[in-house]
């Protein structure tokens, strides 16, 4: 009991936190080296191998690694199986989108009413505005939502602040009255189908389902051309994925990682340690939505529309197969999963994987590839339940000990013993 | 005596069925009580309203020297205030570390953004340290409490108890499946820990009761039957009814 130091490497606050925990550090690297070699390849900045919009696909697809991050620390570390956060993650593209939209109209409306004889009054300008936007939904007046549409630094802040406060509102309702596991999933998913449904209505103000579009215009930059901007998002996305990564470490790694996990594992027990559940579940369901809309407005302006149809339900779901492929309670998994579904995605329903032609039937990608999707979720659910990541234990020879009964966690059904609830 | 725990008239009933029919115990400060009585008689049932999961029907629980009232806390308000709770069954967090499992129970600010920012001293250390050289898990701190036998997690669990330094704790069977040495060790750590706080162990095993030699209370369908000494209550007619009778 001399050198207690060395009996809690976890815990000791002597070493830096890149040493303890080596796979941050592993991870950044990895990054950092990733984007290099973009930036190396791409049209804009380098010797040209990758297109423009092949940059813009894995701008995205960065993105999607950081929701994917969001989505594992409620879902793999704290058990909340959360099918709502592409809803924050569409939130925050919506919010992003409006400024994109308004700024870029202004200019274009300022420009035509610059030939008119007497100079534009501000009213003149806005009702031009309002008429190119809402034009498409038969409106020519801005809804009360689009008042800070016209300031970046305003509609940057909704980007944080709407899903936040969403979030916060929801989770405390939720969890004050103990709603857990599926019933939570199905309110979750009931937010995000209300929430869509609304959003496609003509009269909610965002364009109904024609979403907000021309987003990849970046206003009063018309000069820089498309291979460049690309690269910018580029940078800005695996930066914050970086961020986000960094910060999800420090996140689970400590007590706080600690309680999440217990959480997860009998949360009835770590209200018996004095710990209030419901205040550690809607901090981490608050904080990954915000994750999740900055996610969502790094992605929005490089796909260059968002409707509706982004926050439907299914995106949610196809969010929680991308981390249980990935594998679920670790971090590096959540973003091996995210990147290498999407990606494959992106290949077979982009038309270039190759039809099989079975003589009697054709099958093609297009077509095939969710239902592809479909059985590796159940074959991975039942046969690998910690993913990809899983892989990497057993080149590591980290497994856990063979015994009897089920796997120790992440699901609560995988705990064998459920005693403070009995 | 004060009284630390004050229990009054309390009943609860789940579907019509009273699981606990005006109750009423008390225990004080540094007290060791062992609660006995036949299956049903309510004994999880009164812990679970103690420890704020269950909220009975009427009755008063007061707590402390300002006669706090327990049931309008919730179960975390409630540890914070210093009620520490071992399950029947070992209930540790398996996917973890003994160590972790320490250092989550161990007596500290509990919220969120503390324990965010949440290091380990010198002295926190130390303390998961003794605490686990105390119930013999030192060698085993950075093990996976799922990997450890099941006496071993009844161990863990009553080291996670100490390390929360609850005024009152309430025990559930703490000697279930330990060999006839473990029980001594229990009974051992136990004892101690009734010196400085309140202990209210419920039990089956008559022997272990005996062994702790403390006042004993007798629950039969969901009141008390009999209170005093273990050879008081093993003489009374009514508690040999119960338990060898019918």
């Amino acid at each position: 009991m001399t050198d207690t130091t060395s009996l809690f490497p976890k815990y000791a606050k002597s070493r830096p936190f890149v040493a303890r925990h080596p796979s941050v550090l592993i991870f950044l690297v990895c990054l950092a080296l990733f984007t290099l070699g973009v930036t190396i390849l791409s049209e804009g900045f380098g010797i040209g191998v990758i297109s423009t919009s092949f940059i813009k696909t894995l701008g995205k697809t960065l993105c999607l690694c950081l929701v994917a991050l969001a989505m594992d620390l409620v879902w793999g570390y704290t058990g909340i199986l959360s099918l709502g956060h592409m809803a924050f993650f569409g939130i925050g593209g919506y919010a992003i989108g409006m400024w994109l939209m308004y700024a870029r109209t202004e200019i274009i409306v300022v420009q035509s009413l610059a030939a008119a004889p007497l100079p534009p009054t501000p009213q003149e300008i806005s009702d031009g505005i309002a008429t190119q936007i809402f034009g498409v939904v038969g409106a020519s007046e801005f809804p009360p939502i689009w008042a800070f549409a016209h300031s970046l630094p305003l509609q940057l802040a909704a980007v944080v602040l709407v899903p936040g406060l969403l979030a916060l509102v929801f989770g405390w309702l939720a969890f004050r009255s103990r709603v857990t596991g599926v019933y939570l999933s199905i309110l979750t998913q009931a937010m995000t189908l209300a929430l869509s449904l609304y959003l496609f209505q003509n009269d909610s103000g965002l364009r109904g389902n024609n979403g907000l579009s021309g987003l990849q215009n970046l206003p009063g930059l018309d000069a820089v051309p498309q291979d460049t901007v690309s690269m910018w998002f580029l940078w800005a996305s695996a930066a914050a994925l970086g961020l986000g990564y960094v910060f999800a470490a420090w996140t689970v790694s400590g007590k706080f990682g600690s309680v999440l996990r217990a959480i997860r594992d009998n949360e009835a027990r770590v209200r018996f340690l004095g710990y209030s559940v419901e205040a550690y579940k809607l901090f981490i369901f608050t904080v990954t939505a915000i994750i999740a809309a900055i996610a969502g407005a790094l992605y929005y302006p490089q796909a260059g529309i968002i409707n509706p149809a982004e926050i439907a339900p299914i995106a949610s779901i196809y969010l929680a197969v991308w981390v249980a492929i990935g594998g679920r309670g670790r971090l590096y998994g959540a973003v091996i999963g995210a990147a290498f579904v999407s990606l494959l995605s992106t290949w077979f329903t982009g038309g270039q994987a190759p039809d099989i032609n079975l003589g009697v039937y054709t099958v093609q990608w297009v077509d095939w590839w969710t239902i592809l999707l479909g059985l590796s979720f159940v074959a991975v659910t039942l046969f690998a339940p910690k993913g990809i990541g899983g892989i990497l234990d057993l080149l590591e020879q980290r497994r856990s000990p063979d015994r009897h009964g089920a796997d120790l966690g992440p699901d609560a059904g995988a705990l064998r013993e459920k005693e403070a609830d009995t | 005596m004060s009284s630390l725990l004050e229990v009054s008239g309390v009943s609860v009933s789940f579907d019509g069925f009273k699981a606990i029919n005006n109750l009423t115990f008390q225990i004080g400060e540094a007290e060791m009580r062992a609660v006995i009585g036949p299956n049903g008689a309510g004994k999880t049932t009164f812990m679970d309203i103690v420890t704020g999961k269950t909220r009975p029907d009427e009755g008063r629980v007061l707590w402390g020297e300002k006669s706090q009232s327990l049931l309008s806390m919730s179960e975390s308000q409630i540890a914070r205030a210093g009620v520490g709770r071992k399950f029947q069954r070992p209930t540790v967090f398996e996917d973890q570390t003994v160590a972790e499992n320490l250092m989550l129970a161990i007596k500290k600010n509990r919220s969120p953004f503390a324990v965010l920012n949440f290091r380990a001293t010198r002295a926190d250390q130390e303390k998961v340290a003794e605490l686990a050289d105390e119930i013999g898990l030192l060698a085993a701190l950075e093990r996976k409490s799922g990997e450890l036998s099941h006496g071993q997690k009844q161990w863990l669990e009553i080291g996670m108890l100490l390390a929360q330094d609850p005024r009152l704790l309430l025990v559930d069977e703490p000697a279930a499946g330990m060999t006839p040495a473990e029980r001594e060790h229990t009974t051992d750590i136990l004892v101690e820990a009734a010196k400085t706080r309140a202990v209210v162990v419920v039990e089956h095993d008559m022997e272990f009761v005996r062994r702790l030699n403390c006042k004993v209370t007798v629950l039969h369908e969901g009141s008390v039957l009999a209170e005093g000494s273990i050879d008081h209550v093993t003489s009374d007619q009514s508690v040999i009814e119960v338990y060898l009778g019918r």
